[in-house]
């Protein structure tokens, strides 16, 4: 009897941290009746701690589309004039892929990024739904990111000691930032400091190797957009293809430096000609009539399964409802940018996770027919329902997998709707999953049980 | 017990008819793809003063065209359409102008836009749908430990997948319905429900499968006329919840909602009546050899 006690409590806690979190965002109240007189405005759950010295703030607040809120709205010049003018399509074209690449690798989902053309000019817009981070964010997308490694000229000997090294380095080598795999931040055992390590490609490799071997006790410095970003001392020959960057970068700055190597060196350097917010792109009515035909959607789901399936409806419901929190708190913690038809694919998936109570309660009701007694026919249609339910799901999950494409295998796709969509499917079958099956046994059993003799 | 598999000539007929209906309009009308694809014009409009947000609809109807992505800050109106030639602008404005009722509008823009959506990513997208494909057919394979039905549980999906593409492209060319990031979204959500729904029915025959020595057809059945009030009850809850959305949902989603409500009722028509039936002619074969 404790026992269930105390996953009660648990299980209420819970709920009351999720209904925490999916409260609704500055909703004023205001209540009058005799004595007591209740005014206040309700908010989601913010915390705001501070862990081994660390400020940690995180509101719960949904993250609207710039179908829904708007957001900033960024236009870049390019600089098409060394680029003869057949290539210039091209040009930009593969720019603006870089700028998707990086903005989502940023961690701003659902943009939009458009090459515009006007006249003689060659533009890229970069639509960003919120406003948080913006000038970090610009200072990112700018970033031509061009990569060099340079070693000491000719006439090194002749100039003054007391030159700074990075002056000193005027032979560009043929290593670039082409000839970097992939480039990831890490951390230096010995300082604790952020670092920039650089794996490269084979060509790149043996490029490394060598130029480290001709120039062991000399200077070699990595140069970005031509400004000096580290100048080692080569105290060995480097082979095994790997390099760091030690810069005294802070965090940021090295996951953006980081962000700039992966998604490669912009073909065309571009300056931020404007910028301004725009306003949603769906007019309200719009957004509360979707709305409205979900809860008329959403009822009628109610409706026909209190009917059908009487008592065992209620519940289906009532797991619904839990779905729905569960499914929207998730929502705000990731954060999900919802935009229009993600709240669309929200509410069709709470219509199919109705599917694993119907498989269940029609396993129930097979089991009932046979003649078992309801606590039986509970636990052995849940028995043989859940074979069904796990491979079905299991699927799904896979298709969700591959499409979200974690490795960031490039012949997948990397970013954009497909992904977001992928996350939002995983959820929706990953909840629908629990709510399910574990929500749906605990209200079955609890409410569902035979009546005692 | 139902003979459901008695009339598997009639379901293939069925498919045959529709796939063939679509195919006919993929091929010769095509598609009506939204600016995220192709492109187009990007207007800016200043106002001489504050216009609300609810004008939107407004003007959508004075531009006449479903496609145009519109939106408004403050004074200024920033319009995205299909291309736009340099004469037929003034009239456009006049058209906008009277709607808002603005003296008049001054054009801060007029510029050729590129599309939002790369091929990169259409192209990605295929390849990673052909890779889950393949996802399917090996984790069925490893959990009905045949290879049958996998492929019965994709070709079905493929079934699916084009009977969708088939209808979309006639509601495309006699509704205007645009093939956007929407559609693309609708076509995975399809494919994902179509496998989801007949793993359910597949489930089924393995357990009879299981305790019984009765010829395939003969447990089809039974898991069929076991299945088929599960299978009605599901695709009918998401129906009651895509019904609204189609009817008085906003306009922006209408199709979207169309789309789905298409895929869900050849998801769940294709369980029991392309891939059994297919299940069935793949087991036989397995046996005869």
């Amino acid at each position: 009897m404790k026992r269930i006690k105390l996953s009660t409590i648990i299980f209420v806690v819970c709920l009351f941290l999720i209904i925490w979190i999916d409260l609704p965002e500055n909703f004023h109240v205001q209540m009058k009746r005799g004595p007591v007189n209740i005014k206040t405005v309700i908010n989601p759950l913010k915390i705001n701690v501070k862990l081994f010295g660390k400020q940690f703030t995180r509101e719960f607040k949904t993250k609207m589309g710039l179908d829904l809120k708007g957001g900033a709205h960024l236009v870049f010049l390019a600089n098409m004039k060394p680029v003869k003018s057949a290539d210039r399509e091209n040009a930009l074209e593969g720019t603006r892929n870089i700028i998707e690449q990086r903005v989502n690798f940023f961690g701003v989902s659902e943009p939009e990024v458009k090459t515009i053309k006007s006249g003689t000019d060659y533009k890229i817009s970069v639509d960003l739904p919120g406003l948080t981070d913006v000038t970090s964010a610009i200072g990112l997308i700018g970033q031509t990111a061009k990569l060099d490694f340079r070693t000491l000229g000719t006439d090194s000997a002749k100039v003054a000691t007391n030159t700074p090294t990075f002056m000193l380095l005027t032979k560009r080598t043929q290593l670039g930032g082409t000839d970097i795999k992939r480039s990831v931040v890490e951390f230096d055992p010995d300082s604790g400091s952020p670092v920039v390590a650089l794996e490269f490609t084979r060509r790149g490799a043996k490029l490394f190797e060598k130029l480290t071997g001709e120039n062991i006790g000399k200077p070699m410095g990595i140069f970005l957009d031509n400004m000096p970003l580290t100048t080692p001392t080569v105290q060995q020959k480097i082979t095994g293809g790997r390099a760091v960057i030690t810069g005294g970068f802070s965090l940021e700055d090295a996951k953006k430096l980081s962000i700039a190597i992966n998604s490669g060196a912009l073909p065309v350097s571009i300056k931020l000609i404007e910028q301004r917010n725009v306003g949603p792109s769906l007019g309200q009515e719009q957004i509360q009539k979707s709305v409205f035909a979900g809860i008329i959607g959403l009822l009628s789901v109610f409706l026909f399964m209190i009917i059908y399936y009487g008592r065992l409806g209620v519940i289906a419901s009532m797991t619904l409802i839990i779905y729905g929190l569960i499914s929207f708190a998730i929502f705000r913690i990731i954060p999900i940018v919802l935009t229009l038809p993600g709240i669309a694919g929200f509410i069709l998936s709470i219509g199919m996770a109705v599917d694993s109570n119907i498989l269940i309660f029609e396993r129930i009701k097979e089991e009932t027919r046979k003649g078992q007694g309801r606590d039986l026919a509970i636990r052995l249609g849940f028995g043989h329902a859940i074979d069904a339910i796990k491979d079905a799901n299991i699927t799904t999950l896979l298709v969700a997998f591959i499409l979200f494409n974690p490795l960031n295998w490039n012949f997948l796709p990397q970013f954009g709707l497909v992904k977001g969509f992928a996350l939002t499917l995983a959820i929706g079958v990953a909840t629908s999953l629990f709510t399910g099956v574990v929500i749906t046994k605990r209200l079955l059993l609890t409410f569902y049980k035979e009546k005692k003799k | 017990m139902i003979n459901f598999l008695k009339f598997t000539k009639v379901y293939a007929l069925l498919s045959a008819i529709v796939m063939i209906l679509g195919l006919y309009s993929m091929f010769t009308f095509g598609y009506r793809y939204s600016i995220d694809f192709t492109g187009g014009t990007l207007i800016e409009y200043q106002a001489p003063s504050v216009i609300k947000q609810n004008k939107i609809s407004v003007i959508k109807k004075a531009i006449g065209k479903d496609s145009a992505k519109i939106q408004i800050h403050k004074s200024t109106i920033l319009l995205r359409l299909p291309s736009v030639k340099d004469t037929e602008e003034p009239q456009l404005r006049e058209r906008i102008a009277n709607a808002v009722s603005a003296k008049s509008l001054i054009v801060q823009r007029l510029e050729t836009v590129g599309p939002s959506v790369s091929r990169e990513i259409v192209r990605t997208t295929a390849i990673a749908s052909l890779l889950a494909s393949i996802g399917i057919l090996l984790y069925m394979t490893f959990a009905f430990k045949k290879i049958t039905h996998g492929l019965a549980a994709v070709l079905a999906m493929f079934h699916d997948f084009l009977i969708l593409m088939g209808t979309y492209s006639i509601m495309s060319h006699y509704f205007g319905a645009e093939f956007d990031t929407l559609f693309v979204t609708a076509l995975l959500t399809t494919m994902s429900f179509s496998v989801h729904d007949t793993i359910v029915v597949f489930d089924k025959i393995r357990e009879y499968s299981k305790v019984s020595v009765k010829p395939i057809a003969t447990l089809a059945n039974q898991a069929l006329t076991e299945t088929m009030v599960r299978s009605i009850n599901n695709s009918l809850t998401i129906m009651l919840m895509l019904i609204p959305l189609a009817v008085i949902g906003g306009e922006s989603i209408r199709f979207f909602a169309l789309a789905l409500l298409i895929g869900t009722i050849t998801g769940t028509y294709s369980s029991p009546f392309v891939a059994t039936p297919l299940l069935v002619f793949f087991e036989k074969l397995r046996l005869k050899r």
